[in-house]
């Protein structure tokens, strides 16, 4: 079997395998996995308003998937995504509530702010790797505390004491009429047109500059890009702050098309996390990062259906994709076992 | 409040809640000394805590005061076992331990909450009623100053924990094993030549953190939560993490970060009522773990090194 053919079959067969799981512990625990399946399928196809939702969930999940994924080529892993995507949720709410502005003029600012506090915050690691070694993995995580409680801190302030900021301003909305009349009044937003548009932008500074080229480089062998006399320190903060920038964007979304708003949160919105998972199944390319995110974003969609419609906990869908990463992440098990039923059918002929 | 008042009122409520911290910042040492990487602590602590709170709930009846601490054995198991999941992924399957960290605390949490709801048909689960009590020290309680601030009201737990991270100085630094534990982690080739088994070291290495964060999260809800939901964990696994890094790999030096960590987070939430600390936002108490292991990494604190061969997977015979 080619390289490539097992490249492609590793996350199809984490997926079939982590539905399995998924099926088998719903069956354990006294549930139909037919019925919880079917209940998860309308979730995210049932009618024009939840295919909707499903891709404003969606969303998200692309930025955040390509924020990891961008970071992964070039050898680092940002872990720091749901930080940085919190730190540019509030950037974005902030300048969407505190001026007034024209729409052209207030909505790119408020989308540039989430993707610059993004940026900052992917910096930080991005430095402290660069001129100290620091393993970024800690960094990240620590930089994700830190957002969480210093954003809090931040939307009492602004919100006077409350716990979470006005509405914001329609000129700074990314919510579209357009789609909420093709969609039954979902709330599904020119977001998504955007976070196309950045899988592109991820493809095109990848592929086609000389930046991607020494990224990659970089992040295949830090030695021999040195050696080649390239930059590996600007290559390594540049990387951090770019995947940065995505995961601020993804917050963006949050901020300017679903709620409009920001509140302080007790705990973390686990679309950073699940970004990792998305990265990792797309392979951390970008197509595969939009196959990803649309799996990960209608599962976690859909997953809100299942209680009301076969009293199904939707934590069911969580541990699905909590067991697809994990045997993503154990893709060198899979690709010996379809390699061994490969030599075993070749054996036979 | 004098300042008296205030000592004896802040350090008893840090070292309570570094107990959890403690026992699972040593198992990261564990984990780490052997060269796996382990951010399934978050996960592993979860785990702990809802087998432990579960237990409690179902035998409060049956074993009366005595429950709490079988509660412990409970949750030990339970996350003795989820921690060989990660220990099958990292060393066995050569997965990125990072990534099979990741999946354990998704899955941790997820599978607990889904029980939880499955068993209670709510978000969270009832308040256990047999607790661990705080008692005072016999005679040792009794010394002024010193017996007000560390002996009286005060866990049994905390006790433990401690004994636990002199234990383990013991045994990583004093023994033939924790000598083996501690090649393994730095040169496992050199280990290997040397006839010890790499893998076996390892896969006992991610069991013992897996039942200390198991232990230790049991300890924090049944201490400070008292009952089971989806933010009873929050990040304390996280936390331990950035003790066993800002105590350098060292069981003792977790030990005192988690200590301090204790400090801060009792300063955080009891800050509010002491003087000079009211004037302090609050945020910078909550972050300042965080920022201080930030600085302890880049080397602001005396430079930190993980153990040389942290996170790779052992593959026989690679150069």
């Amino acid at each position: 079997m080619s390289n490539r053919a097992t490249n492609i079959l590793v996350p199809l067969v984490s997926v079939i395998l982590g539905l399995l799981v998924g099926a088998v512990i719903m069956l354990v625990s006294g549930y139909n996995p037919v019925v919880g399946y079917t209940a998860l399928w309308n979730g995210i196809f049932g009618d024009l308003y939840t295919i909707g939702e499903t891709l404003r969930q969606i969303t998200p999940y692309l930025l955040a998937g390509l924020a990891v994924a961008f970071a992964f080529r070039s050898g680092l892993f940002n872990i720091g995504v749901e930080g940085q995507l919190i730190v540019g949720w509030f950037a974005a709410a902030y300048v969407g509530v505190a001026v007034e502005l024209p729409k052209i003029i207030h909505l790119p600012l408020a989308i540039l702010a989430a993707a610059v506090a993004g940026a900052l915050w992917g910096f930080v690691p991005g430095l402290l790797k660069a001129k100290f070694r620091v393993h970024e993995v800690i960094v990240t995580i620590m930089m994700n505390y830190i957002a969480l409680h210093v954003t809090n801190a931040l939307i009492k302030t602004v919100s006077d004491g409350g716990d979470r900021t006005e509405k914001i301003f329609t000129s700074a909305s990314l919510r579209s009429e357009f789609f909420q009349n093709l969609t039954e009044f979902s709330r599904l937003h020119y977001g998504i047109l955007l976070a196309l548009i950045m899988v592109g932008v991820m493809w095109l500074i990848l592929e086609k500059t000389t930046l991607g080229y020494e990224l990659k480089a970089v992040g295949f062998n830090q030695n021999a890009s040195e050696y080649a006399g390239m930059n590996v320190n600007k290559n390594i903060i540049l990387a951090m702050v770019i995947s940065g920038a995505f995961a601020g964007l993804a917050g963006a979304m949050e901020a300017l098309g679903t709620f409009e708003y920001v509140s302080s949160k007790g705990g973390f919105t686990g679309i950073g996390f699940d970004g990792i998972a998305v990265a990792l199944l797309g392979m951390n390319t970008p197509l595969g990062v939009i196959f990803g995110a649309t799996l990960f974003g209608s599962l976690k969609y859909g997953a809100l259906n299942m209680p009301n419609e076969a009293g199904i906990p939707l934590e069911i869908v969580e541990i699905v994709i909590a067991v697809i990463i994990f045997f993503v992440a154990s893709g060198y098990i899979i690709r010996l076992l379809l390699l061994r039923a490969a030599n075993k059918k070749k054996e036979a002929k | 409040m004098s300042f008296l008042e205030v000592l004896y009122f802040i350090v008893p409520s840090a070292i309570f809640y570094a107990a959890p911290l403690i026992l699972v910042a040593i198992g990261g040492v564990f984990s780490e000394r052997s060269g796996v990487v382990n951010i399934g602590l978050e996960g592993l602590m979860v785990i702990g805590a809802f087998t432990g709170i579960l237990f409690n709930l179902f035998f409060a009846d049956t074993f009366g005061g005595a429950t709490p601490w079988l509660a412990l054995v409970a949750a030990m198991v339970a996350a003795l076992l989820l921690s060989l999941l990660h220990a099958v992924a990292s060393i066995s399957f050569r997965a990125d331990q990072v990534v099979s960290g990741v999946a354990i605390n998704l899955l941790a949490i997820a599978l607990s909450l889904y029980l939880v709801k499955k068993i209670f048909g709510k978000g969270q689960t009832d308040f256990i009623t047999e607790r661990f009590a705080r008692y005072n020290v016999p005679v040792l309680s009794d010394i002024p100053f010193i017996g007000d601030l560390f002996f009286k009201s005060i866990y049994n737990t905390s006790f433990f924990a401690i004994a636990v991270a002199v234990v383990a100085w013991f045994v990583i630094y004093k023994t033939p094993f924790g000598l083996r534990l501690r090649a393994v982690g730095e040169h496992p080739m050199a280990a290997d030549t040397m006839g010890i088994n790499v893998t076996r070291m390892r896969y006992i290495a991610v069991m013992i953190s897996g039942a200390l964060a198991g232990i230790g999260g049991a300890i924090y809800a049944q201490t400070i939560t008292n009952d089971f939901g989806h933010a009873t964990i929050n990040g304390q696994g996280f936390m331990a993490l950035a003790a066993m890094i800002f105590g350098k790999w060292h069981p003792l030096g977790a030990m005192g970060a988690a200590l301090f960590f204790g400090l801060a987070q009792s300063l955080s939430i009891a800050g509010s009522s002491i003087p000079i600390i009211q004037e302090i936002p609050n945020v910078f108490l909550l972050i300042l773990p965080y920022v201080l292991t930030i600085f302890a990494l880049a080397g602001f604190i005396g430079k930190a090194n993980s153990p040389k061969a942290n996170g790779k997977p052992y593959i026989k015979g690679e150069r």
